[in-house]
């Protein structure tokens, strides 16, 4: 969970910088999303090194989902008789990665269809053009919704997800307890206020 | 005090149980937890009936053996073993649920009683270190540096009461087992075994049917004797750092 769960982390830092080119207008973005096509030419053929990152995505995100399965089972069957006295336990994020795992499997779904592949794109999706893709996108009251919750369980399931990868990788003792929950929290800020601020910004009429 | 209890009540192990509901009077706010139970199992024994089963003995806070989920919490409201709670933590005409710990690892064995043996083999796994036998060894021979020394005793104060199993909502067992390793592992006695332990109690400990961890830390705000958190972390470190040495990843 925590090997997988940083390279989808590692993916989403690079996402959200790339994202965020939008406020640079058509024709820098939609350069990058070609640039994203022939990285590493002439040296590799094109879309060789995109396939290469959506592979090792594609491993990390099944990865991902088995062993939350696995672990889910595990620790389902590890408390067969639940308690008459329930009360709220533990925090907000941590008490929803599982929900939110599986919202963020469906948003991706969701999103490869609408952006990558225009599957379910409305209003013209053009391949090259990811720009006023976008802006399609987020002209439809439902793309907003869909990717404001998306990024709200993105938030929060990075800012357990991160902290909970370095216990399990042996990074945390009590002297770094406060540096790594301020690095979650920062990245889970951080990640959440860069991708939402592309559909607030075509809402509100920023970027068109 | 009058209070209302609910309580779960159990024939055996294999028997359904069910919460009961007792009133109990004349409880003084200065009575431990147990004491309360007392009370209640006298009256119980008056009227003829089965008085409710619940572990306890030294009754002092060290030994692990008193183990009530009440309202909820492992061991109470307060940061201590459920013998060192006292009634002046609730109030008049309160109502009490109490229930045994809640793990398939530590199955239920009468009313508020459960078997955790599960621990004992765990311990038997690695929870020691092999010395010659004899007369005590000179004190001055093995020098621990103090920083390590802290470290060894903190999680030595671990009781084995089970109480971060019974509040984690896996059902893990990550905090005690690292409790006993971090204790060994830390301090040069246990460094023959240092591998071997870690290795050995976390396979004993999946053995048994303790669920994963996932991090809630749940058990280390439960747990009445402050084996903190981090512990988790440094045992994930001793196992990775062993497997790592056994040339299996
Ligand atoms: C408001 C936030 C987001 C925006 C505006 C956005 C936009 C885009 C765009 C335009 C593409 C297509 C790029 C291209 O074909 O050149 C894309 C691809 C992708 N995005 Fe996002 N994205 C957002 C958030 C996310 C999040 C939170 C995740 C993960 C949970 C994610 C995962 C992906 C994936 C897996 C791809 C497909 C990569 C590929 O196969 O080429 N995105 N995104
Ligand atoms: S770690 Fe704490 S809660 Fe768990 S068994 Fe030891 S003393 Fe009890
Ligand atoms: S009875 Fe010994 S710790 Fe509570």
């Amino acid at each position: 969970m925590a090997v997988s769960g940083l390279i989808m982390l590692g993916y989403l830092v690079a996402h959200v910088a790339g994202n965020l080119k939008v406020f640079f207008g058509p024709e820098e973005f939609n350069e990058y999303a070609h640039w994203l096509r022939v990285m590493g030419a002439p040296l590799l053929h094109h879309e060789w090194a995109l396939w290469l990152v959506r592979i090792v995505l594609l491993a990390a995100v099944g990865a991902h989902a088995v062993s939350a399965y696995q672990l889910s089972r595990r620790d389902i069957k590890a408390r067969p008789t639940a308690y008459v006295h329930r009360r709220r336990r533990a925090s907000y994020a941590t008490r929803t990665m599982r929900w939110g795992g599986i919202i963020l499997a469906l948003f991706i779904v969701w999103h490869v269809l609408d952006l990558t592949t225009g599957t379910v794109h409305t209003g013209g999706f053009e391949e090259g053009r990811p720009y006023q893709n976008v802006v399609d996108t987020f002209s439809t009251w439902y793309g907003n919704v869909i990717y404001l919750v998306a990024m709200l369980a993105v938030g929060l399931h990075v800012r357990h997800g991160f902290w909970s990868a370095a216990q399990t990788l042996g990074v945390g003792n009590a002297r770094r307890e406060r540096l790594l929950r301020g690095l979650a929290n920062g990245l889970a800020l951080a990640l959440t206020a860069g991708f939402v601020s592309v559909p607030v910004a075509v809402m509100t009429g920023v970027v068109s | 005090m009058k209070l209302n209890l609910r309580v779960w009540r159990q024939r055996n192990a294999d028997a359904d149980g069910a919460m009961a509901t007792y009133e109990v009077d004349g409880i003084s706010p200065d009575m431990s937890f147990l004491e309360m139970l007392d009370t209640l199992n006298e009256e119980l024994i008056l009227r003829g009936e089965d008085p409710v089963a619940f572990d306890h003995d030294c009754r002092e806070g060290i030994c692990g053996a008193c183990s009530l989920v009440i309202n909820g919490d492992a061991h109470g409201p307060e940061r201590t073993t459920t013998c060192q709670l006292h009634m002046r933590s609730f109030r008049d005409g309160d109502t009490i649920d109490v229930e045994p710990w809640r793990a398939s690892a530590f199955p239920v064995v009468k009313d508020l009683v459960v078997d955790r043996s599960a621990f004992d083999r765990v311990i038997q796994a690695g929870g020691y270190i092999s010395v010659p036998t004899g007369a005590a060894p000179e004190a001055h021979a093995t020098p621990v540096p103090k920083a390590d020394a802290d470290s060894a005793f903190e999680h030595a104060e671990c009781i084995g009461c089970g109480a971060c199993v019974a509040a984690c909502p896996n059902g893990s067992a990550m905090l005690f087992t690292s409790a006993k390793v971090n204790h060994l592992n830390v301090l040069p006695q246990g460094s023959p075994e240092r591998e071997t332990r870690v290795l050995d109690m976390v396979a004993q400990m999946d053995a048994e049917g303790f669920g994963g961890c996932t991090l809630t830390g749940e058990c280390a705000t439960a747990c009445p004797k402050g084996i903190p958190l981090p512990s988790i972390s440094a045992m994930n470190r001793e196992w990775l750092r062993a497997r790592r040495k056994a040339g299996r990843g």
